[in-house]
């Protein structure tokens, strides 16, 4: 059986920086991977490169054995591939249900169906107090469940999640943690990047590390936790950091 | 916990799709649709009457400039263009091959949907102020291209050929303008309620979404630039509208009027200072404006030509400052809220 998301050698250069070089990994069904490395590695370029914000120089990009290198974006998410920004991009003029009825509307043109398939995943992410108010109102941590349940209402096999810990405070994480194993649990596929270790450690089934643009770990958290490349540029400057 | 999600859950599908209007706001609407039927029997003066088309005209330009900018997010500042093709093509094609305005209407339309195509599909992939710079400067360009035209009469413009009979095929009412208030309040309406259909409309919100992150809106499936050309095409041929109209109102065409920037900017000002984005906004706009133009012209006679354009200037300062998102965006917002929960 074919990966669920095959990347080959990705590259991306801006200038001279090198922000992806020769990146390869594979995502299966069913699994969360988790990419870590510290500020500056390349993570969301990664993302964008995959989901065709951003063409890669070289590499290619395969969903379920489907090439997709250099796909729009808006026919990469038509494929079942929902993202999350790490830059958060709520539409702030829509109410709460409103932002989440544009991504189910990617599922259906009926209006009451896609009210109906939002209100599930306002549910879902918990935020269906709120649905009523404008997004621009909500606080980080409610917009990275508002951007959640948005492209969760695409319906997705994959989704891509840009930091969902990341900026919102220490006692909503264990929430964000559960969400993200309930749609693992639903069948959901999920790459993630995270820099809050206890959390990857403990969602992870598979841990990809990154440091300047370039792979320098792929595998089981454990292993790769203790890898000394990791230990040395990420762990180490983290630790530096703290 | 679960449990009372789930009953959550149950009373929001429950609630009405569109959160309904309060009391006050559907009173208001209808009293002012009945006024606006009985008006022309109410008010008999000939320039009331004049007062009230201009002001239906200009709503129904204001809320096709509404749809470019409010609803998708890109400032047009060309829009004449749409207002001049629309009264050339149902003036040509009356006035040489006799054909009736009706359907130089819908010629007018398609050729406006397309003249959007063509200025659109390489200006609206720009970023930033680039699209509204590039409309300004076709809107020039275009003026200047008619007034070299001799087919169409350069810059002496076009005159719509007198008829008397059968008006109603004609769109010519010599005795009474009563009939062309109708005509305006119908396009208009028929305007109003498109643009309310489209708000609810996958399309309508896939264009707020482009408005608000085009970014996000592409990672949700949406075909942004796509859909920027959508919405143009649709204000275009609204605005044609107005323009045939008018044409036939005036029953001349002078380029120099119908092409001008100041129709370009005058929809911007009425639909900014009644709100951009909202449904009703654009015609509180022109409703505001219409009459200060109109009577400053009377009051002031030729020198007071301008005074207009200075009173405008204040009232969108005011705005500005005050209420940058228009007279009417505070009533919309607490519609939409469903009665005004925090």
């Amino acid at each position: 059986m074919s990966m669920l998301l095959d990347v080959k050698g990705l590259t991306k250069r801006f200038g001279g920086l090198t922000a992806n070089a020769d990146i390869t990994f594979d995502v299966k069904r069913g699994e969360i991977l988790g990419i870590i490395g510290p500020n500056g590695a390349g993570k969301s370029t990664l993302f964008d490169l995959i989901t065709g914000f951003q063409p890669p120089d070289a590499g290619e990009v395969f969903l379920d054995g489907r090439r997709i290198t250099g796909l729009r974006p808006d026919l990469v998410s038509a494929l079942g591939v929902a993202r999350t920004f790490q830059k958060l991009k709520p539409f702030p003029d829509l109410t709460v249900i409103e932002n989440v009825i544009v991504g189910a509307l990617a599922r259906t043109a009926h209006m009451r169906a896609a009210r109906d398939a939002a209100l599930e995943s306002l549910a879902f992410v918990d935020l269906l107090e709120k649905r009523n108010h404008f997004a621009r109102e909500l606080s980080t941590g409610q917009r990275k469940r508002l951007e959640l349940a948005r492209g969760l209402a695409t319906q997705p096999r994959l989704i891509l999640m840009d930091e969902v810990t990341g900026g919102v405070d220490q006692r909503t994480i264990p929430g964000l943690v559960e969400l993200v194993l309930e749609l693992k649990r639903r069948g959901v596929t999920i790459v993630t990047i995270e820099h809050n270790m206890q959390v990857m450690m403990r969602i992870a089934d598979r841990i990809l590390a990154l440091h300047a643009g370039r792979r320098i770990a792929f595998g089981a958290p454990e292993e790769v936790r203790k890898d000394a490349a990791v230990v040395d540029a990420y762990l180490g400057s983290a630790a530096d950091a703290a | 916990m679960a449990s009372d999600q789930a009953r959550m859950l149950e009373a929001a599908r429950a609630e009405p799709l569109w959160p309904r209007p309060p009391l006050w706001a559907t009173l208001a609407g209808a009293a002012i649709a009945a006024l606006l039927l009985v008006f022309p029997f109410v008010f008999t003066a000939t320039f009331h009457h004049h007062l009230l088309i201009l002001i239906c005209l200009y709503a129904l330009m204001a809320q096709s400039w509404n749809v470019i900018a409010g609803l998708s997010g890109q400032i047009s500042l060309g829009h004449a263009i749409f207002f001049g093709i629309g009264a050339y093509a149902s003036t040509v094609l009356f006035a040489k091959y006799g054909i009736t305005p009706w359907f130089g209407l819908l010629a007018g339309m398609f050729i406006s949907a397309l003249a959007a195509i063509a200025i659109g599909i390489p200006t609206l992939r720009l970023k930033g102020h680039y699209f509204a710079i590039a409309t300004l400067l076709i809107g020039s360009s275009v003026q200047i291209i008619f007034q070299r035209w001799e087919w169409v009469g350069a810059a002496s413009g076009l005159y719509v050929p007198i008829v008397r009979a059968q008006p109603w095929l004609y769109l010519q009412f010599h005795a009474s303008k009563v009939p062309y208030y109708y005509l305006a309040l119908g396009a208009a309406a028929a305007a109003y309620l498109i643009v309310w259909k489209l708000r609810r409309s996958r399309l309508g919100f896939r264009l707020q979404a482009v408005r608000d992150e085009p970014e996000a809106a592409a990672s949700l499936g949406i075909a942004v630039a796509k859909h920027k050309v959508l919405a143009f095409m649709i204000s275009a041929a609204m605005m044609s509208v107005a323009g045939t109209f008018y044409a036939q109102y005036v029953l001349v065409l002078d380029p120099e009027r119908l092409f001008s920037v100041d129709i370009s900017i005058i929809v911007v000002l009425m639909t900014v200072l009644g709100g951009t984005g909202t449904l009703w906004g654009p015609a509180l706009g022109a409703a505001i404006l219409v009459p200060l133009s109109e009577y400053s012209r009377i009051w002031l006679g030729g020198t007071g030509r301008t005074i207009d354009l200075f009173v405008y200037g204040i009232l969108i300062l005011l705005i500005c400052m005050w209420r940058p998102a228009g007279l009417l965006s505070l009533f919309e917002e607490r519609i939409r809220r469903r009665g005004g929960q925090r």
